[in-house]
């Protein structure tokens, strides 16, 4: 086992990252380890972006310890970048985590300056030739190739022309060191894109109340919906995110199955999530600041009322399935499409109806023929014990849940193969299905799976149930 | 005395306010949900009574399917493509089935109306079947509930009853594997399978099923009916082979003795 990370204590004890424990262990006896979970430490990592949200609204991960902000524009909102970067040490000081920020040009720069920069330097473009040549983050060989030719800094590899660093340290260097120095655009992968629309307020004194919050929130929906209006769109998911004094967010959705510009509507979804959360709503010290975001846009023409007066029927079942939807989980409530398969229980999909695209009709009925196939489905089949004759007789009599019926009428088999070229090892076995009705009427769907000439002993299933 | 009859008579007009306003029977009915089987709709005046809440019984907990099909297939037959809210609880897949589209739509059903609701618990499903039922854009609302239901009394059944009335959409309660127990349903039903007429070849027919009004509050219970289901003209038509059985062509005037007689044993 060895040491994965270290704290500044530990590294003024003379511990590095990589180190065996037993090592560490004999050189500091009272030494705290931790195990490292790399997941918890990621998810951390993706809280801290998030609460970041509320300088700007990219921020991008760099895992497994960085975080990037792009501030161009934002800066001045608090005072200009350093206020900035005190307010953000202030908050993470808070939360127990020590900061070392950078800023640069581009993005690639201040990582590189964040992570590298040893001393300090008159300007930015100094600092960046100031760097070691270990800042482009090539490959092992690559860098010592670098030192080994006397190129120690960012400064003197930039003085070589482009062309040779690329002939001799391969591609990536030369793209590496064009980046760092801004003449290549670095672009960030935000973690969240930006929302079109976005409303947020801002408090002097965080507010503690959660009453307080949601009725901020609605004022916020107000707004939101204003907006979309002038867009001429209507929003399909909303995202509240409820910023804490102390750093952390905690986000809220809700989606709805048409676009909709309804604040009354949207604020009865997001009562109904907020009723519906496993962990309420924490503000902890308080809430400072609260934002609605709008990332789904749809086209939502002004809606039209019917002439007898009152809006489309239709517009009910929507909002009802928005709220159910919200309530229960999105994939609770289902529409049921069909899916272009001959194997039974594959044939229908369940999707969630707030987004349950119309796929393919469904099949038409052969006129003056009983249904072939059940009202109901059992998936999987249950196994059943049955007299039939053998090898391809109709079944006589089975036995279900611990009851015997006899059978009157049958209609079969019905053979249905398996998809054989679906499947690389062209296994399978066939099916074999019976439309039988017992002596009380009760018509049942059953199959035996496998033909004699597949399986010596192929088992029997109940597969659905007639009406 | 003298005061105990003044509070009796306020107790009194208090109610006959309260039946005017409010009563379950103070709006006529919307419409009908009717079945295309002639003696069974003239028998109950036009059909199921939409704005109300009808319960369906199977008669067997074998019988099931056929009580779901006869409530699915009723309520399938509202024209228009308004759709339809069936509320079932999540392990009702595994003891009954699966919904099957497929199916439904081999019966003439559009499966595409179909909006399914799956709660994890009766409780929810009573509770999104109150939401369901205030909801006026649906053409029905189903609500399948397996074995014995207590969290259904008599309050939460009139909850539901008003809700229907107030939206105009109809309820059908589907109760699998129960017994009847007091409720202000308008009408409610035993059904169970029935045999199916025999097609070449010993087939199995069209679906068949054997009804039994257990209750109703606007005339005489008992009477029963076969129904067939026609898929190719989407209606219940008269069954084949045997007449109508007894009961079912009740005269209309002996319907409406009974009809007071009923309403108050109800």
């Amino acid at each position: 086992m060895r040491l994965a990370r270290v704290d500044a204590r530990a590294q003024a004890l003379g511990l590095s990252v990589g180190m065996p424990l037993a090592d560490a262990r004999a050189r500091v006896p009272e030494l705290a380890i931790v195990p490292h979970a790399p997941a918890a430490d990621e998810h951390w990592l993706d809280r801290l972006a998030q609460g970041c949200a509320r300088y700007t609204p990219l921020v991008a991960l760099d895992a497994p310890d960085g975080l990037i902000l792009d501030i161009a524009g934002a800066a001045h909102l608090f005072g200009g970048e350093a206020e900035l970067v005190a307010d953000l040490e202030m908050r993470l000081a808070r939360l127990g985590m020590t900061l070392r920020h950078a800023l640069g040009p581009t993005a690639d720069a201040a990582r590189a300056l964040a992570r590298y920069q040893a001393l300090p330097a008159p300007d930015e473009a100094a600092a960046i030739r100031r760097l070691p040549v270990a800042a482009l983050e090539l490959e092992a060989e690559a860098t010592t190739a670098l030192l080994r030719a006397g190129l120690k800094t960012i400064g003197d590899l930039a003085a070589r022309p482009m062309a040779n660093i690329a002939a001799r340290f391969g591609a990536g260097a030369a793209t590496a060191l064009r980046r760092i120095l801004g003449d290549a655009p670095s672009p960030l992968d935000p973690r969240i894109a930006p929302p079109p629309v976005v409303t947020e307020r801002r408090f002097a004194e965080p507010i503690a109340s959660s009453t307080h919050a949601s009725k901020i929130l609605a004022e916020l929906a107000d707004e939101a919906i204003e907006d979309l209006a002038g867009h001429g769109k209507g929003g399909r998911h909303f995202r509240a995110t409820f910023f804490r004094s102390d750093g952390l967010a905690r986000s809220i959705e809700i989606e709805t199955g048409h676009s909709t510009r309804d604040a009354r509507l949207v604020m009865r979804l997001f009562a109904e999530r907020m009723d519906s959360l496993r962990d309420p709503l924490d503000p902890g010290f308080g809430f400072d600041m609260i934002r609605l975001a709008v990332p789904r846009l749809e086209r939502l023409a002004a809606t039209q009322l019917q002439l007898e007066g009152g809006a489309v029927r239709e517009a009910g079942t929507d909002e009802l399935v928005d709220r159910l939807a919200i309530r229960l989980g999105r994939g609770r409530v289902r529409r049921l499409r069909p899916a272009d398969t001959h194997i039974p229980e594959q044939a229908q999909l369940a999707l969630p109806a707030i987004d349950a695209p119309l796929l393919l009709p469904w099949p038409t009925p052969e006129p003056g023929e009983p249904p072939t196939r059940p009202f109901y489905l059992f998936d999987p089949p249950q196994p059943i014990d049955v007299l039939a004759e053998v090898p391809d007789g109709p079944p006589h009599r089975f036995r279900w849940r611990r009851m015997l019926h006899a059978i009157r009428r049958y209609e079969g088999p019905e053979r249905i193969a398996a998809e054989w070229w679906r499947r690389k090892d062209n296994a399978g076995l066939t099916r074999d299905y019976y439309r039988v009705e017992d002596d009380r009427g009760r018509r049942y769907w059953l199959f035996r799976h496998g033909l004699y000439e597949e399986k010596a002993d192929p088992r029997w299933y109940i597969h659905g149930l007639f009406a | 005395m003298r005061e105990s009859s003044s509070q009796l008579a306020g107790l009194r007009k208090r109610i006959a306010r309260l039946t005017a306003s409010g009563g379950l029977e103070s709006r006529r009915a919307d419409g009908w949900l009717a079945s295309g089987h002639a003696s069974f709709d003239d028998a109950l005046g036009g059909g199921l009574a939409i704005g109300r809440c009808h319960e369906f019984f199977a008669a067997d907990a074998l019988d099931a399917t056929s009580a779901a099909a006869v409530a699915a297939l009723l309520a399938f037959r509202t024209p228009g493509k308004a759709p339809l809210l069936w509320l079932r609880t999540a392990d009702a897949g595994r003891r009954t089935g699966q919904i099957y589209a497929p199916g439904i739509a081999e019966l003439g059903g559009d499966p595409d109306r179909l909006l399914l609701v799956e709660t994890p618990d009766p409780k929810m499903l009573l509770a999104c079947a109150n939401d369901a039922v205030r909801c006026a854009g649906s053409a029905a609302v189903i609500v399948e509930s397996w074995g014995k239901f207590p969290l259904l009394d008599l309050t939460a059944g009139r909850r539901l009853a008003l809700g229907a009335r107030d939206a105009g959409t109809v309820l059908l309660m589907l109760r699998l594997n129960a017994a009847p127990t007091p409720s202000v349903a308008e009408t409610r039903w035993s059904v169970a399978a029935a045999p199916s007429r025999e097609l070449e070849a010993n087939a199995p027919g069209a679906p068949a099923f054997d009804l039994e009004l257990l209750r109703w509050r606007a005339g005489p219970a008992g009477l029963r009916w076969r129904l067939d289901w026609n898929h190719d003209a989407q209606s219940f038509g008269q069954s084949f082979g045997e007449a109508a059985l007894p009961g079912a062509v009740l005269p209309l005037a002996a319907r409406r003795a009974v009809a007071s007689h009923s309403a108050a044993a109800a």
